[in-house]
């Protein structure tokens, strides 16, 4: 099913050690342009390290990464990253406001962020605008990951790629940033790869969806694999049995 | 001081000694190894400079204080060894530490250029820089491993890597100035320094040796900022790839 989309990231036999250990093994296999593909899995399946894959935070020990089928080594890694938007679990924050956070993408590159349009952000995620000047390290967990998105958001890119950014939100919450990540890809055409722990997420919003254990791919294709597994760890997993 | 007055100095080794053999620290090995080593690289080092200062010989002067920058450097490369190529970084902060200074103060003629001066100047402009060095070393290890999140998070919004590690670079570089800057805000008060100590006990005016420790506190400042600065610039980019990624192990 996948190979009739134009792919927004293709893998090829990709494989990533850390010293000794094998966290990604021989990955093959394409992120759709244009769409929603979700990834899930147990803790330490190697979901994080193929996301940070794709924005060129790490290179792959061997296999080649192709980006809008260009390898992900010929781009300018800055221009990449600006391209390849990530928001990380951890959501971190840089010290300072709100504000200095949500500018730090322009900040970087010499510009200046607007605070109606810091405002605007603010609001896309549903956070309230007298946040605006907090201190970022006061903010709750919902609060950063709310950020985080926010900034992610700011350098406009083309792929973005969320790590479980909706694990510290109340269910509101969860289902605005749900809307509004649909949003972006509906309207803006922006190509989402989400790692999510909510198999519910998985269904609804994802339109494809990599189920990864142990660093391999074990099933990827439309989300309703999750309803008919063709493995016994899938089926195991949907189950809730394979943590 | 007569030999007879020198031995009887180590009354003051005595004391540690029976100290720590009756409350069983277990440092007397070390205390023995600290004296001799002491006694023989002091009288060693006596004995060279005034081999050196008869001579008045420039390569001699020039070996001398080559030889002060690689024991330095050998000392402060310990901290920093997974830092690509911190032999050498060390190595030229120092160098052009020593060749800034010893050009204003012989450019300008404030000391004599003689092997007397020159010797004894560098000695303590380079020990402490090599001080210097390892603060930043450590400082600048525990900041980039305690924000390591936040480096990533700059990077990965497009930041270069400096502007990724600038905070920690900044930071390890005051922290480890704050100490030299801080200890000249009570020197005199608490602590009459070691240099100026010396002179007056040999005899000389103690005014005298007030400009002089003067002179030594200024250029302390000196080098403490340019060690750290210099270090600091010269070391970060050994914690990044050529794809602009922070690696791992580096600086831990």
């Amino acid at each position: 099913m996948l190979l009739h989309q134009e792919s927004a990231i293709h893998f090829q036999q990709v494989n990533y050690f850390i010293d000794e250990i094998h966290i990604l093994k021989n990955i093959t296999g394409s992120f759709p342009k244009g769409k929603i593909t979700t990834i899930v899995g147990p803790s330490g399946a190697g979901k994080t390290t193929l996301l940070k894959l794709c924005n060129g935070l790490i290179s792959p020990q061997s296999g080649t990464i192709f980006i809008h089928n260009k390898l992900v080594t010929d781009y300018e890694p800055i221009k990449l990253r600006r391209q390849i938007g990530i928001a990380l679990q951890s959501a971190p924050m840089v010290e300072g406001s709100v504000f200095e956070n949500l500018a730090l993408p322009l900040e970087l590159r010499g510009e200046k962020l607007l605070e109606s349009d810091a405002v605007h952000y603010l609001e896309d995620v549903g956070l309230d605008p007298q946040f605006l000047h907090q201190n970022a390290a006061d903010l709750s967990g919902g609060q950063r990951q709310k950020v985080s998105i926010a900034r992610t958001l700011i350098n406009r890119p083309e792929i973005l790629l969320l790590d479980e950014i909706t694990s510290a939100l109340d269910h509101t919450s969860l289902r605005e940033i749900e809307e509004l990540i649909v949003k972006i890809n509906r309207i803006y055409g922006v190509t989402i790869v989400w790692i999510t722990h909510n198999l519910t997420q998985a269904l609804t919003i994802g339109e494809f969806t990599w189920v990864l254990h142990k660093g391999e791919v074990i099933e990827t294709g439309e989300s309703n694999l999750l309803k008919s597994p063709a493995t016994d760890f899938v089926k195991r997993f949907v189950q809730g049995e394979a943590e | 001081m007569s030999y007879f007055s020198l031995a009887l100095t180590l009354i003051f080794v005595v004391i540690p000694l029976l100290l720590s053999k009756t409350l069983q620290l277990g440092l007397e090995r070390d205390t023995i190894v600290a004296t001799i080593r002491s006694i023989i690289q002091l009288l060693l080092v006596g004995y060279v400079l005034k081999f050196v200062f008869d001579s008045e010989s420039l390569l001699f002067i020039f070996l001398m204080v080559a030889l002060m920058i690689g024991a330095a450097t050998q000392n402060a490369r310990k901290k920093g060894k997974t830092i690509k190529g911190i032999t050498w970084k060390i190595a030229i902060t120092l160098i052009f530490i020593e060749v800034l200074t010893q050009s204003i103060l012989l450019g300008f003629k404030i000391v004599p250029p003689t092997a007397q001066y020159i010797i004894s100047i560098s000695g303590m402009m380079i020990g402490n820089a090599m001080v210097l060095a390892i603060l930043f070393l450590n400082r600048f290890a525990a900041e980039v491993t305690s924000h390591r999140d936040e480096t990533e998070l700059i990077l990965s919004l497009g930041g270069t890597p400096k502007q990724a590690i600038r905070r920690q670079l900044l930071d390890a570089m005051k922290a480890s100035m704050i100490p030299t800057i801080e200890s000249q805000k009570t020197i005199g008060l608490v602590q009459l320094p070691g240099m100026m100590s010396g002179q007056i006990i040999a005899g000389a005016d103690p005014v005298q040796a007030v400009q002089f420790q003067l002179l030594i506190i200024f250029l302390l400042l000196t080098t403490a900022s340019v060690t750290s600065i210099m270090l600091g610039f010269l070391s970060y980019p050994s914690l990044f790839n050529e794809r602009m990624q922070l690696l791992k192990g580096n600086l831990k």
